[in-house]
């Protein structure tokens, strides 16, 4: 690379782009948020439902670049969704978007082997590349040495060293970009000038790379190291055939835990502070349309989706440490023997724990595992996981109709013991579900696991919260713009046509909601559902938590968040038979009542046939577990 | 002591012959060296063992995967001739999946397709 070009490079209108490429666990994203900051957005490719992370910052010199980052990968032979992304976008694939004008590979400087192969497919592309040897501390640590120069003279690619968790670690690379941008673009074609000379490689090809690598590596590798001591400690504990299992259990116990106990109190002021602005937008407002719209429809609905948002981040919270230590692919490897039993992969874990806040970001984690049958299963049994939305129709019928005392002399709370049920009752489906699906339509063996166990890392603070900040982003839009429109659909159905002069129910009863309520009631008359539930099933469809205000709505209650809760309970408890309400649970256990999720099976499974298979088979599951509920509890409660 | 693998397929036998197998030269040519098997396989391996790679052989396996696959994410995970691998960790239950450690990395697969993995005890 030549430093001799110094003038100040002009750019025509759009900003060169780099993408960050490399295996995983590499610190991709640690070098990604060291560039960027939170000048970062997670937004779609155009023309494809792909999400793609991309970030702006200023270098030295003062050019504006965007920075893309790619979900890592050993080989540019996609094999899972997540990889073909990586592909798509370095080959230029995608219609409406140029590839890179330059890729930044990310290599972790103890573990070069599998990096440097990587970094030879990808000098196949022929567009300019910079080696950023990331994990130089830890290196340094464990007494490897790089010789950065002599890498560089051997992959002929300009080779920087950075620490990403480091404050300047990135300095030198922020240097090089610089320099390669003069030289891109004080050469006329700026990049896009070679010709791609990729294509996919072949075992012998593949030996061949090897072979190119232990040579690069004989030159530039002055001292291998010692492996990582503290992670071959730890695993001798945490993948103990005796310990391994009973220490990941108590993990997630103790998540499960903080998801409510740290929640609760964020939640509580997110009531609050919704309760007050209903109230201010009531009062400044006069009666009618505007009004009701206004805080029946949008901030009621809007709130009642926010509400979650402090559950979802805390068990973000815990998914993004468990990613980033590098515990995660322990996890799979502890649970990959178990989950094979229903013909589940060791990576389903990742996408059916974050289903547990939200079945939406759950079903897009699956895009990690390879085989689309094993993925499709995954896909499927995602949203039978007890997911946030279905906490507060739980607990409303739950405080309403199982009393407040203990079992087992004193050990155990009834009413703890019914949630517990509750989210067992899901799991222990969806593993049916599962083993049903991979004997039938899902039919084969499971694709090979093949996963590295990347070494322990501390994770940063900062990426963690760069991590909640995206999640929290990603949530609060589909709020304000999915959810949002929603909202009105409902309040309209709901509220049109007006209730007639002198009318004794309650309005919703004269609505289009209310008369779709009442056609429906037959059908789940043997179900034991009332009509007034038949009715808050209808805005429920959008999303569960709506249910809970539609009852109150049905009921013609005019309090909201706790205090509605707190009186619908005593209204329920006595309107409802408690075959009903056990019923009722057990129909939300299986429901497909979520728009938010079957949209991004669409959209995932890119068709409109799963989307139908999924609402099928769980209205099936939820109709017959209500049937059986009903019927069971009726004959035993003699009712 | 090294007990025998429980009830697993293929020829589980526990591998205790160390028989030489020279690996590639670096810098030789690219051809996948002639497989010379002598019976032991890394999903054969127990706890602790250590080998060096001398071959891929998928056919010995059963996989979803189309031919020729398996064996080219073996390589790209770095399970190539000449690479010394040795067990970690074994999963829990029936010792299944194995933690393996190739060179400087540490790869987590099922002994069903580690079977595929040619190795000489080291
Ligand atoms: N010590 C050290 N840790 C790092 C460095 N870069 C990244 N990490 C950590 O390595 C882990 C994986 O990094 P991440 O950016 O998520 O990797 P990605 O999968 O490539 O995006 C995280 O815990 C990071 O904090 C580094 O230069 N030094
Ligand atoms: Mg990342």
């Amino acid at each position: 690379m030549s430093d001799t070009v110094l003038s100040t490079p002009v750019f025509p209108a759009a900003p060169p782009r780099l993408a960050l490429v490399g295996n995983p666990n590499c610190g991709k994203t640690a070098l990604f948020n060291a560039l960027t900051g939170a000048r970062q957005k997670v937004a779609n490719y155009p023309g494809v439902t792909v999400e793609r992370k991309m970030g702006e910052f200023l270098s030295p010199a003062g050019i504006r670049v965007q920075i893309v980052d790619l979900p890592g990968t050993y080989s540019l032979r996609a094999r899972s969704p997540d990889e073909e992304v990586t592909r798509d976008v370095v080959l230029g694939r995608f219609q409406h978007e140029a590839p890179p004008d330059a890729m930044v590979c990310v290599a972790d400087a103890t573990n070069l082997r599998l990096h440097l192969r990587l970094v030879l497919e990808l000098k196949k592309l022929g567009r300019p590349i910079i080696l950023a040897l990331n994990m130089m501390d830890v290196a340094e640590a464990r007494g490897c040495r790089v010789d950065a120069a002599a890498l560089s003279a051997a992959l002929g690619v300009p080779v920087v060293p950075t620490v990403a968790i480091r404050r300047n670690g990135v300095a030198g690379l922020l240097d090089q970009i610089d320099r390669s941008m003069t030289v891109m673009t004080a050469s006329t074609a700026r990049s896009h000038s070679s010709p791609c000379g990729w294509s996919e490689p072949s075992a012998r090809e593949l030996r061949a790379y090897h072979q190119e690598v232990e040579s690069i590596l004989a030159a530039a590798l002055r001292d291998a190291g010692r492996p990582s001591l503290a992670t071959q400690r730890i695993d001798a504990a945490l993948l103990h055939p005796a310990i391994g299992l009973p220490f990941l259990f108590l993990v997630l116990f103790l998540m499960f835990q903080a998801v409510f106990a740290w929640a609760a109190v964020p939640m509580d002021m997110i009531d609050k502070g919704l309760g007050w602005v209903q109230a201010a937008a009531g009062a400044a407002l006069p009666d009618g349309l505007l009004k009701s719209l206004l805080t029946d429809g949008i901030i009621a609905g809007v709130g009642s989706v926010v509400i979650f948002l402090p559950q979802i981040l805390v068990l973000f919270f815990f998914i993004l440490i468990l990613e980033s230590t590098g515990y995660m692919a322990r996890a799979a490897f502890l649970l990959d023997r178990l989950m094979g039993g229903v013909g589940l992969h060791g990576r389903a874990f990742i996408p059916l724990l974050s289903s547990f806040a939200c079945a939406v970001p759950g079903i897009m984690a699956s895009r990690t595992i390879e085989n689309r049958a094993d993925r499709l299963a995954t896909i499927m049994i995602a949203p039978l996981m007890t997911c946030s939305a279905r906490l507060p129709v739980y607990t409303l019928i739950i405080a309403a109709f199982v009393p407040e005392r203990t079992v087992a002399g004193g050990l155990i709370g009834l009413q703890g013991l019914v949630m517990f049920t509750l989210y067992a009752a899901g799991i222990l489906s969806a593993l049916a579900v599962a083993f049903v699906l991979k004997r039938t339509i899902f039919k084969g063996a499971r694709d090979p696991l093949l996963m590295e166990l990347p070494a322990y890392r501390l994770p940063s603070p900062r990426d963690i919260l760069l991590g909640l900040l995206e999640r929290a982003r990603i949530f609060l839009a589909r709020a304000g713009t999915v959810i949002f429109a929603i909202m009105i659909l409902l309040w309209f159905l709901g509220s049109f046509p007006a209730a007639p002069d002198g009318a004794t129910g309650p309005a919703i009863d004269y609505s289009f909601a209310g008369m779709l309520g009442h056609a429906l009631a037959p059908l789940l008359a043997p179900i034991g559902f009332t009509w007034q539930i038949a009715i808050a099933l209808v805005p429920g469809m959008a999303a569960r938590e709506v249910a809970v205000a539609a009852l109150g709505t049905v009921y013609a209650l005019s309090e909201t968040g706790d205090a509605l809760s707190g009186s619908l309970a005593g209204v329920l408890a006595a309107d409802w038979s408690l075959p009903t309400a056990l019923s009722l649970l057990a129909w939300f256990v299986f429901a497909p009542q979520c728009v938010s999720t079957l949209s991004v099976v669409k959209r995932e499974t890119n068709s409109w046939f799963w989307m139908l298979v999924m609402i099928a088979y769980m209205t099936a599951l939820a109709y017959g577990a209500a049937f059986v509920t009903f019927r069971v509890s009726s004959a035993l409660l003699g009712g | 002591m090294i007990p025998p693998l429980p009830g697993s397929a293929l020829d589980a036998r526990p591998c205790l012959a160390t028989r030489q197998t020279p690996g590639p030269m670096p810098g030789g040519s690219a051809d996948p060296p002639k497989v010379e098997s002598d019976g032991c396989r890394l999903g054969a391996l127990r706890k602790g063992q250590r080998a060096v790679v001398t071959g891929l052989d998928e056919t010995a396996v059963a996989t979803p995967l189309p031919p020729g696959e398996l064996e080219r994410r073996m390589i790209e995970m770095g399970l190539i001739e000449g690479a010394r691998v040795e067990i970690l960790h074994e999963g829990f239950p029936g010792a299944d999946p194995l933690a393996v450690r190739i060179d400087d990395h540490t790869l987590a697969l099922r002994r069903a397709e580690a079977h595929a993995v040619l190795v000489t005890l080291a």
